[in-house]
């Protein structure tokens, strides 16, 4: 079934009156100031964060990093040393995971192997002594929705991964979960199911806007396309968070804007703070850059200034833009672009473009551009 | 094997066959022999007869037979229940605390039935707990004997099932008793099987600890066989315990046909 469909068919559900907008409204999750460790050793060192009702949340970071951790004590499968957890208006922390309302899909699915499709999304809603009736038809509803109606005698092994998946999803759905809690729900799939899976995802996100929801990756793509905030983690530790793009545009710190996509990172000295206009001035090697300005850096102070590659152009656009004159060192075809690596004062400079039909040879010195509301300083890590 | 060349995998085959032969067919095929023999004086025995077979059915066999069926079932079914619900309850204890735990369990059958029998028999024949010369003390030493079997079988399964799919039950809203009805035991269904199986099979057989404890009237068919041995009658021991094996079999190929879903998983 196109996805197209299974959207129409979730829009006409909704029309239609049936209960798909969860009617749990204002189910956001809260971690405040939440520890867990094993033992002597802390895995998750105090994470406040707060999810609103219906924010598509995404937690990212480096293997290790205690995502999985913060996930699943919202899910009460870990028990935090301290701090408190709350989904809604409840504290949750001393609540048993059956109790807690939600919903979960976990990277290897976990369908239950004895029990055909239509059971497995019909557990939950049993588990709770729904009447037969109602079992029935949501189980339906369910799997019409991720496209699976087709496949309700089938015992799990009997599908692909990427089915597998929708079937754990319709899964987690079924119960009308207060939140929806997925741990990198599309790592074990193939890159281009992949994709088109994050689209489904995000139609159905569409079709019940009340959701909320926490998605754990360590895939940046996924985040950005998803996430309407991300959370960056690193060592159990919350380092940046806030509206994707945002934190894409501006990144806080070295780290976030590493691992939320390509980065250049220039070493730049702070030359004047505020140039007007809301810029600052840094001197890179012997010549001078319009930048963002960013309040709390001082005069002299050496920074990192990040242009993500594709904010580097060959030809002048946006005002006020910088010019720099770069040397090409590297030159890689990929398909729907080009990487461009080029030399200047003394740094290397990478540069994503539409395909040139005329690519420039290695050693050729040319113009780049850049506009100053796409250069964004960073304090230098301590 | 790890034998590579040809000659060298031939003759540790050869050596193996040797060896299962004589230790393993022989004296099974002596006993099915002999339960057909009329005299045995040479090397092989003389006027088959199916004399014996027709005597054990006209005698106390059938009785015999069905004591040991139902104490195997009862027993089996009593350790069945109290070794998994005693393997669910110790799953989360790790470290010394569980190897005594364990060793506990297995001490019955580290010890000689004899004296699992005779300890039971102390145990039991005076005030509070009065079991001496009833069936229930039967049915208690055999299980004694096998309940750390199920034990151990029922952990073996719950430690390969893994704690995923109890979590993804827990979080779509089971509370502990479905979660355990609906998926706990079904997917650990075959090592309930296993464990009842081989508790049962454990018990049919068992001699030493029934010997000491059994009440007139409940002679369980290994007690008869050794009855007959003991007073020479070895070819109509030799029937019995054909017909012992044979029922055992039996009743195990049946086990081993109970469908289980979760025996073809993944
Ligand atoms: N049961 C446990 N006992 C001890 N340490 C654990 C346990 N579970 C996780 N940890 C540790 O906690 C830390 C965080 O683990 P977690 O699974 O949350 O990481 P993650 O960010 O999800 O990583 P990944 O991207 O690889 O899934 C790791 O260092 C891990 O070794
Ligand atoms: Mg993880």
């Amino acid at each position: 079934m196109a996805p197209g469909a299974v959207i129409d068919d979730v829009r006409s559900a909704v029309r239609a009156g049936s209960s798909w907008s969860s009617p749990k409204l204002g189910s956001g999750i809260g971690f405040e100031d939440v520890t867990v460790s094993y033992g002597k050793l802390v895995v998750l060192a105090s994470l406040s964060l707060t999810i609103e009702p219906g924010e598509i949340m995404a937690l990212i970071g480096p293997s290790g990093s205690a995502k999985t951790t913060a996930l699943r004590a919202v899910a009460g499968f870990v028990r935090p040393a301290s701090g408190r957890i709350r989904i809604g208006e409840r504290d949750v922390t001393d609540l048993p995971p059956h109790a807690r309302d939600i919903g979960m899909v976990v990277q290897n699915y976990a369908l239950f192997p004895h029990m055909r499709v239509e059971d497995n999304v019909a557990f939950g809603l049993r588990a709770r002594r729904e009447a037969k009736e109602a079992v029935k038809q949501r189980v339906a509803e369910c799997l019409r929705m991720v496209g699976m109606s087709a496949y309700t005698q089938r015992y799990p092994r009997e599908l692909s991964g990427g089915q597998q998946q929708r079937v754990a999803i319709a899964r987690a759905l079924a119960v009308r979960p207060r939140v929806l809690l997925l741990d990198e729900p599309l790592s074990a799939l193939d890159a281009q199911i992949r994709h088109s899976m994050l689209q489904e995802l995000a139609r159905l996100h569409e079709a019940m806007p009340s959701l909320t929801v926490l998605y754990v990756t360590h895939d940046q793509t996924e985040a950005l396309t998803l996430a309407d905030r991300i959370a960056i983690m690193r060592d159990g530790r919350l380092v940046a968070s806030g509206p994707s793009q945002a934190l894409y545009r501006e990144p806080p710190t070295r780290f976030a804007a590493e691992f939320l996509g390509r980065a250049n990172l220039l070493p730049v000295t702070l030359e004047a703070a505020d140039a007007g206009d809301g810029l600052a001035r840094v001197r890179l090697g012997e010549i001078s850059l319009l930048v963002k300005a960013r309040p709390g850096l001082s005069v002299g102070r050496d920074c990192l200034l990040c242009i993500r590659p594709h904010g580097i152009a060959m030809r002048p656009g946006g005002r006020p833009s910088n010019e720099l004159t770069g040397v090409v060192r590297a030159m890689q075809w990929q398909g729907d672009l080009h990487s461009v690596t080029l030399e200047t004062q003394g740094v290397l400079i990478r540069m994503i473009c539409a395909p040139l039909r005329d690519p420039p040879s290695l050693g050729v010195r040319f113009p780049i551009h850049f506009a100053a509301e796409d250069a964004t300083l960073i304090p230098e890590d301590a | 094997m790890l034998v590579w060349s040809r000659s060298g995998r031939i003759g540790a085959w050869l050596l193996f066959s040797l060896l299962f032969g004589v230790i393993y067919v022989l004296p099974v095929a002596v006993i099915a022999i002999a339960s057909f023999a009329g005299q045995w004086n040479g090397v092989l025995p003389s006027h088959l007869t199916f004399a014996h077979y027709a005597r054990a059915v006209h005698s106390s066999l059938s009785a015999e037979l069905r004591v040991s069926l139902i104490t195997g079932v009862m027993a089996s079914a009593v350790a069945l229940v109290v070794g998994t619900w005693a393997a669910l309850a110790l799953r989360k204890i790790y470290g010394a605390s569980r190897l005594v735990l364990d060793i506990v369990f297995f001490i019955p059958s580290a010890v000689p039935s004899v004296s699992v029998g005779l300890g039971l028999l102390v145990a039991f024949s005076r005030p509070p707990i009065l079991l001496n010369g009833t069936i229930a003390m039967v049915v208690v030493a055999h299980f004694v004997l096998t309940s750390a079997f199920t034990y151990g079988n029922v952990s073996a399964g719950l430690a390969r099932l893994g704690p995923e799919f109890e979590q993804m039950a827990e979080s779509l809203g089971a509370r502990p008793g479905y979660r355990l009805r609906h998926v706990t035991l079904p997917l650990i269904t075959p090592y309930l099987i296993a464990a009842f199986s081989l508790s049962f099979a454990l018990s049919m057989g068992e001699l030493g600890a029934t010997m000491m404890v059994y009440p007139p009237g409940w002679r369980t068919l290994p007690v008869g066989i050794f009855a007959l041995a003991d007073r020479g009658d070895i070819f109509e021991s030799a029937t019995l315990t054909v017909l012992l094996a044979c029922a055992t079999l039996a009743v195990l190929v049946g086990l081993s046909y109970i469908p289980t879903r979760a025996a073809s998983r993944r």
